[in-house]
């Protein structure tokens, strides 16, 4: 009986000084590990930057095809300071900011709109559906030039180009959201009382959101490459048509810079989109990985 | 309403029943044959059998989400036609929807019924409450364990005030102890509510613990191959009803007939 017998107290304090310890050195060992990827991210920010200005200065490569990041710095500085040659550079934001949201709203109210509808009528899916699939295997790009002239220069045919982009994407994911709503779900809400309206709006569109969402998220991206391929192909305000002035007067400093101030664009929409799909699902749980901090 | 109806008819009467199932490739399956059925008002049948004999089935035709192939289902005397006001339905899987939360779940059914928003909103709290699950109102599902799901599940059912309750295996997700508080929640509730009840499960001791009558089907397609009289007292309280030696006679008798068709 001896030989089992346990010390009182004497395990139960080392224990917990242990685990805080060992608490401690995890802890640290995640702070360093945080420090160290962010470092080795500038240090490739740097490398790249220095490298390519490195050898446009030398000559490596030439800097009027490939410009270099001073060039660019400077063309954004000028833009900013000046103005650009079509107007300010925020108007030129602001035009295809315009042009995108628009076309992204169009597209994507319709692109749900058409999607609950043929995923809830088993008639209409199968009416339309070869249509649908036949629209969406035209190279949307080329529509560009079919809105052009039927819309002109202004505004309309840039936003026509950005609803098509967007449509198609949010309507296979809103159908597709549609289709898979649990049928037990569906069976529940029916017992419970609902009416065939009732299922659509209180099961149907709640479980098809998270699809529609996920769509969301892309096609404002498509928007925005609908709204500059179309300022590309004819317009006389907006950020594609920088592109396409700098791309005509063969400067390179210019293509890059409008690309930098696209791609600004394109991330603080990606920051907002989160936080609103941040807010509409907030009864979902935490996917693994995140959460439980 | 409760002129309309035959006041000598049973809660639920299926006769020579069959349903098939025409599969996507074209074949053909029979989940039920001549299937037979009565269920007394106010009683509490348990129907056990292998799985895919067709249980799931045979409630889904009294609900009337599904039609028979053959043979009639009638509720209180009349055809089913279509999905009954005063049918309650279980379901095995969660079927409480996730982006509502407690509260709103519980609403739910007065709510697509018309209830005033206020009326149902405090109706459902009341029925939070009556379940344990009060202080949880705004919690959404996911947030909650396996059993306090079923207890909005039971909530969202027994507001509706239904008079006839059908469930799908409602437990067979729970560990067993939380199984035995459910089946003992579900008695109080049902005492109160006083409906006719088919449960089914494949868990024969929990068919023998809650109800008036075990159906016993066979193996698919589905014919009742045995109806046991379960002669225990009420009120049960499940966890030790399940020792008494009348409740071992019964289960050893029921598992004779069941494990015949059970055999893999
Ligand atoms: N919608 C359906 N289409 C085709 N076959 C089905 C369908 N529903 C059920 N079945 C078949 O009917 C049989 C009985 O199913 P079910 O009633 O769910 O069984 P249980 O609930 O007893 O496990 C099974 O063989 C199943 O494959
Ligand atoms: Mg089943």
């Amino acid at each position: 009986m001896e030989t089992t017998a346990i010390k009182p107290g004497a395990a139960p304090r080392g224990v917990p000084d242990q685990l805080s310890e060992l608490e401690r050195l995890a802890q640290q060992r995640l702070r360093q590990r945080h420090r160290l990827v962010i470092a080795l991210r500038l240090a490739v920010l740097v490398v790249t930057l220095g490298g390519w200005e490195l050898a446009a200065r030398l000559g490596w490569i030439d800097p009027f095809f490939f410009s270099m990041p001073s060039q660019i710095l400077a063309q954004i500085v000028t833009w900013s300071v000046e103005g650009t040659a079509q107007g300010p550079l925020w108007q030129q934001v602001a035009v295809t900011l315009e042009e995108t949201t628009l076309g992204f709203l169009i597209g994507s109210v319709l692109g749900v709109i058409c999607g609950i509808a043929l995923g809830r009528n088993k008639l209409l899916a199968d009416v339309f559906s070869i249509y649908i699939k036949i629209a969406n295997s035209v190279p949307r790009v080329v529509l560009g030039s079919v809105f052009v002239i039927a819309f002109g220069l202004g505004m309309g045919s840039k936003v026509a180009l950005a609803v098509v982009m967007v449509f198609f994407v949010v309507f296979a994911n809103a159908f597709q959201g549609v289709r898979e709503a649990d049928r037990y779900l569906i069976a529940n809400a029916q017992i419970l009382g609902a009416s065939r309206r009732q299922v659509t709006t209180a099961v149907v569109i709640p479980s098809a959101m998270s699809w529609i969402l996920a769509s969301l998220h892309v096609s404002f991206g498509f928007a925005l490459v609908g709204a500059v391929v179309g300022e590309f192909l004819g317009s006389r305000q907006g950020i594609g048509l920088l592109i396409s002035v700098a791309q005509g007067s063969f400067n390179a400093a210019g293509v890059f810079a409008a690309m930098i101030v696209l791609a600004v664009v394109a991330l603080f929409a990606e920051f907002l989109l989160t936080s609103l799909e941040k807010r509409l699902v907030k009864w979902r749980p935490p996917q693994f990985g995140d959460g439980g901090h | 309403m409760q002129n309309t109806r035959d006041a000598a008819s049973p809660a639920i009467e299926l006769t020579r029943v069959s349903r098939r199932f025409v599969s996507p490739e074209g074949k053909a399956i029979m989940a039920l044959r001549d299937f037979n059925m009565t269920v007394k008002r106010g009683e509490f049948c348990a129907v056990v059998g292998p799985t895919g004999c067709g249980k799931s089935t045979t409630l889904s035709l009294i609900t009337g989400l599904a039609k028979p192939s053959d043979g009639e289902v009638r509720i209180w005397g009349e055809p089913v036609t279509d999905i009954d006001p005063r049918i309650g339905f279980v379901f095995q899987s969660d079927a409480v929807f996730p982006w509502k939360s407690v509260l709103e779940n519980v609403a739910a059914g007065p709510l697509f019924r018309g209830t005033a928003r206020p009326d149902a909103l405090a109706k459902a709290r009341d029925w939070v409450r009556r379940v344990g699950l009060a202080g949880f109102e705004h919690h959404y599902p996911h947030q909650l364990s396996g059993g306090m799901r079923k207890r909005v599940a039971l909530a969202q059912t027994f507001i509706n005030e239904p008079e006839i309750l059908l469930m799908d295996e409602p437990f067979s997700a729970l560990d067993v102890q939380t199984r035995t508080l459910m089946q003992d929640e579900l008695l109080s509730l049902w005492r109160d509510n006083g409906a006719s009840v088919v449960f089914v499960t494949h868990d024969l001791e929990e068919a023998i613990a809650l109800a008036d009558r075990v159906f016993v089907l066979t193996k698919g397609p589905a014919t009742v191959k045995r109806v046991v009289e379960i002669d225990l007292p009420r009120p049960r309280v499940t966890s030790e009803i399940r020792y008494s030696p009348r409740f071992l006679e019964l289960s050893r008798q029921i598992w004779e007939d069941l494990k015949d068709e059970v055999h893999i």
